[in-house]
């Protein structure tokens, strides 16, 4: 297959790196080469998060350049139009609707953009907002809102069910099992 | 078997199937996880070292035992180690002995980007410069080889695209059992006294000829034949871009970059019509292959020297163009890294930020201080430098007559790193700063680290922690106060009286890491009625926090999943808008 580059953006401490892993983990059961890379060090302190999956025959850099992503999850609107950029045009973004303010305007020195979601369809025509955090209490974790976001993109990446399945066993812990299956199929349907 | 692990990762797995014996490091983005996941293979002793210097020497030692040892530190740390490496070059090894080095081009989380590969010319070692995280899986091994083999240290550089990129590696299907030497006295090989070392030095120089004909040879650096067009000669991550970049170029790619294969070099060069030379950061190749007479076409005139190679750098150095892409939509609010929610360093910042003190800071979490709207930090250099350079400002106050004391304020694994020795100075020369210790027993910014004051080691054992009050006092202090900065009035009161006391004056404030010890309050809630929109309490910069969208004069609001209680906003409020929601807690931390 020819290369996937899929880029994850978000807030330190909303899962992205574990998002990642669940894809990247997905390739190499799939039979494919990968890489992922983010940076991290003061992701966990609130700051903006961008992490990249490449899948494919052979993944040489670790890095997606901007104009080069054919698939952008973005776990906040606002993280949504920071990177929108990174999109190849007629690329698919998924987004989860749902604020997180940042320092900067919980300090009063920003304004948080009233009208994300309307700039967003207007710089991106293929995208989807979804509310993720209520999808994921439903699924029984408002913390799995990482593998909500992961469902809604499954459909368009080269995984069998079971492959899936076997790799959410092996990156949760046993009682989160479930409740993350029931996550990506939450996040799954949103989209249908 | 086939795994998709981190450079990181893939060094510390290696070290567990190559032998090693004895691993010791210091916690510093990109380096950290290394010793961390060799923590987790739980079958090879580990352990922080309280600085980079003490973990370069403890290796030493164990080279000198009889066993194969790792140093991990990021590029700064090597700066630390380096009184140690620079020396130990002359000694040699006795089992194999690898500094493992992440540099941090970017700076996504460092202050300066030094390129390590200064310190391989430098101390006249071996250096090897992974390209994934196979390569840093199989150059431990290599690494191990090569220093038992030149009887030298080997520096392991990896990068954060390195360290942190997860990749496939595929493990050696023969793991080598740890096995201990012997521990030799050889006085004249590992006693630098001058006598000894100036013939130790010769032998350094002898070594570094025989490196050079063993790089033009190694399998290590490998001819990658491509096209005749252009020939690009790379090493570490910059290898990846460039490929990315010129699929069908032909590549040298350097494994061993230090020293370098001069005659492959010239022969490579002669095979292609341009060369081109792909370095991230210095041009130290470059600058050696032009010494030996050889033509760069393209290098660093087209390749900047500051920030990450990216494949469309290469292309932009080539004369094309970078990949077509849209315009980044301008003027979105940034989100810069901020204190967790209900962490300890907001209440002090908050009230240093009103006093408006001169702030001498340092390397942690609490170097956040600095970001607006707290702007409450006015130098960081280096780890342990708070104190000192505050030291070095109060003299120079007091010549120049100026009443206010400097305040310095550093975390405790930064303390024991190296702020000790600056407030022994301080101590001794009868300074006159404010030192602030923010004591929250972990080391904070690389993720919560275990060090002397947590009263835990690397591998999990209970031991009795560093208390840091009679050491304050051992080191000749004799004003020492607690601290508790989640009373903001208390914060005030106490930093007031250590800015009117003459003489040097530590707070110390031993609220623990949030985040680390996963500490949780029940969340605060805005009384609507009350709050009167005066933005007193955003001051505190907290991302739980935020305004109403509605009407002319917007309200407060609390964000639930975010908030996590500790209450600094409410003193902040005169109109007490703020309560607590019993029990009410989706902080996600």
């Amino acid at each position: 297959m020819q290369t996937f580059n899929i880029v994850i953006a978000g807030v330190g401490g909303q899962g992205v790196l574990l998002a990642s892993k669940v894809l990247a983990e997905c390739a190499l059961a799939s039979g494919m080469d990968v890489k992922q890379n983010e940076v991290h060090g003061m992701a966990q302190r609130g700051g903006s998060v961008i992490s990249f999956v490449r899948i494919g025959k052979k993944i040489q850099s670790p890095v997606v350049s901007p104009g080069n992503a054919d698939m952008f999850i973005s776990f906040e609107p606002l993280e949504a139009l920071r990177y929108a950029h990174f999109l190849k045009p007629g690329g698919r973004l998924v987004y989860s609707q749902v604020a997180i303010n940042p320092s900067t305007v919980a300090s009063g020195m920003a304004v948080y953009p009233a009208d994300v979601e309307q700039q967003l369809a207007a710089v991106v025509p293929n995208s989807k907002g979804i509310q993720a955090l209520a999808i994921a209490r439903e699924a029984g974790n408002g913390k799995a809102v990482n593998m909500v976001m992961v469902g809604s993109v499954l459909k368009q990446l080269p995984f069998s069910d079971e492959v899936v399945q076997q790799v959410i066993a092996s990156v949760s812990k046993d009682k989160d099992a479930e409740v993350n299956l029931k996550a990506l199929a939450g996040g799954a349907a949103a989209v249908a | 078997m086939k795994k998709i692990i981190s450079g990181n990762e893939a060094i510390a797995l290696s070290f567990g199937d190559s032998g090693g014996v004895f691993a010791s490091g210091y916690p510093g983005t990109p380096s950290t996880e290394t010793l961390e996941e060799v923590a987790r293979l739980g079958e090879v002793y580990c352990e922080w070292a309280p600085n980079e210097k003490v973990a370069l020497e403890s290796a030493i030692g164990a080279s000198i035992a009889g066993g194969r040892a790792l140093a991990t530190m990021k590029h700064v740390g090597v700066n630390v180690a380096a009184d140690a490496l620079l020396t130990l070059t002359y000694t040699g090894v006795n089992a194999g002995l690898i500094l493992m080095v992440a540099d941090d081009p970017g700076m996504h989380s460092s202050q300066n980007e030094q390129d390590s590969r200064n310190y391989a010319k430098f101390a006249k070692v071996p250096m090897l410069d992974a390209a994934d995280s196979q390569d840093a899986y199989d150059f431990v091994r290599a690494g191990f080889e090569l220093s038992e083999q030149f009887d030298t240290p080997v520096l392991l550089r990896t990068t954060t695209r390195i360290s942190h990129a997860k990749g496939v590696v595929v493990a050696a299907a023969e793991k080598i059992a740890p096995k201990v030497g012997e521990w030799v006295k050889d006085v004249p090989k590992y006693v630098m006294l001058p006598n000894f070392g100036k013939l130790r030095h010769i032998e350094v120089e002898k070594r570094l000829l025989k490196l050079q004909e063993f790089a033009e040879a190694t399998p290590l650096n490998r001819l990658e034949p491509g096209s005749s067009e252009l020939g690009i000669i790379t090493s570490g991550v910059a290898y990846q871009h460039a490929r990315e970049a010129c699929p069908d170029a032909s590549f040298l790619r350097l494994g061993l970059v230090h020293p370098l294969p001069i005659e492959k070099i010239r022969a490579f060069a002669a095979g292609v019509k341009k060369l081109m030379v792909v370095e991230e950061m210095d041009g130290i190749f470059e600058e050696q292959i032009r010494a030996a007479g050889i033509r760069v076409d393209i290098g660093k005139a087209q390749i900047p020297l500051c920030g990450e190679v990216s494949a469309d750098t290469v292309r932009v150095a080539l004369g094309g163009k970078p990949t077509a892409a849209i315009a980044p939509v301008a003027g979105l609010p940034q989100r810069p890294p901020v204190f967790c929610p209900s962490c300890a360093h907001r209440g002090l910042f908050t009230i240093l930020a009103k006093l408006k003190l001169f702030v001498s800071g340092d390397i942690g979490c609490y170097t956040l201080g600095a970001l607006p709207p707290m702007n409450a930090m006015h130098s960081v250099i280096d780890m342990g430098a708070s104190i000192s350079a505050a030291h070095g400002m109060a003299k120079v106050n007091q010549i120049a007559g100026r009443a206010q004391k400097p305040v310095a304020v550093i975390g405790d694994s930064t303390f024991f790193h190296s702020g000790l020795t600056g407030l022994m100075s301080m101590a001794y020369n009868q300074g006159d700063a404010l030192v602030i210790i923010m004591d929250n027993r972990t080391t904070g910014m690389t993720g919560g680290q275990e060090h002397p004051g947590t009263g835990q080691t690397l591998k999990g054992m209970a031991v009795r922690q560093v208390d840091m009050v009679p050491l304050v006092k051992a080191l000749g202090i004799d004003n020492v106060a607690e601290l508790n900065t989640y009373d903001l009035k208390e914060t005030e009161a106490a930093i007031k009286k250590g800015m009117e006391t003459p003489g040097p004056y530590v707070l110390i404030d031993k609220n623990p890491c949030i985040l680390r010890y996963k500490i949780r309050k029940p969340a605060m809630s805005v009384i609507a009625e009350n709050c009167t929109g005066c933005k007193a309490c955003l001051k505190v910069a907290c991302m739980a926090l935020g305004l109403t969208a509605d009407g002319d004069k917007p309200k407060v609001r609390v964000d639930p999943n975010v908030c996590n209680g500790c209450g600094v906003c409410k003193q902040m409020c005169k109109f007490d808008a703020m309560t607590e929601i019993e029990g009410e807690n989706y902080a996600n931390l």
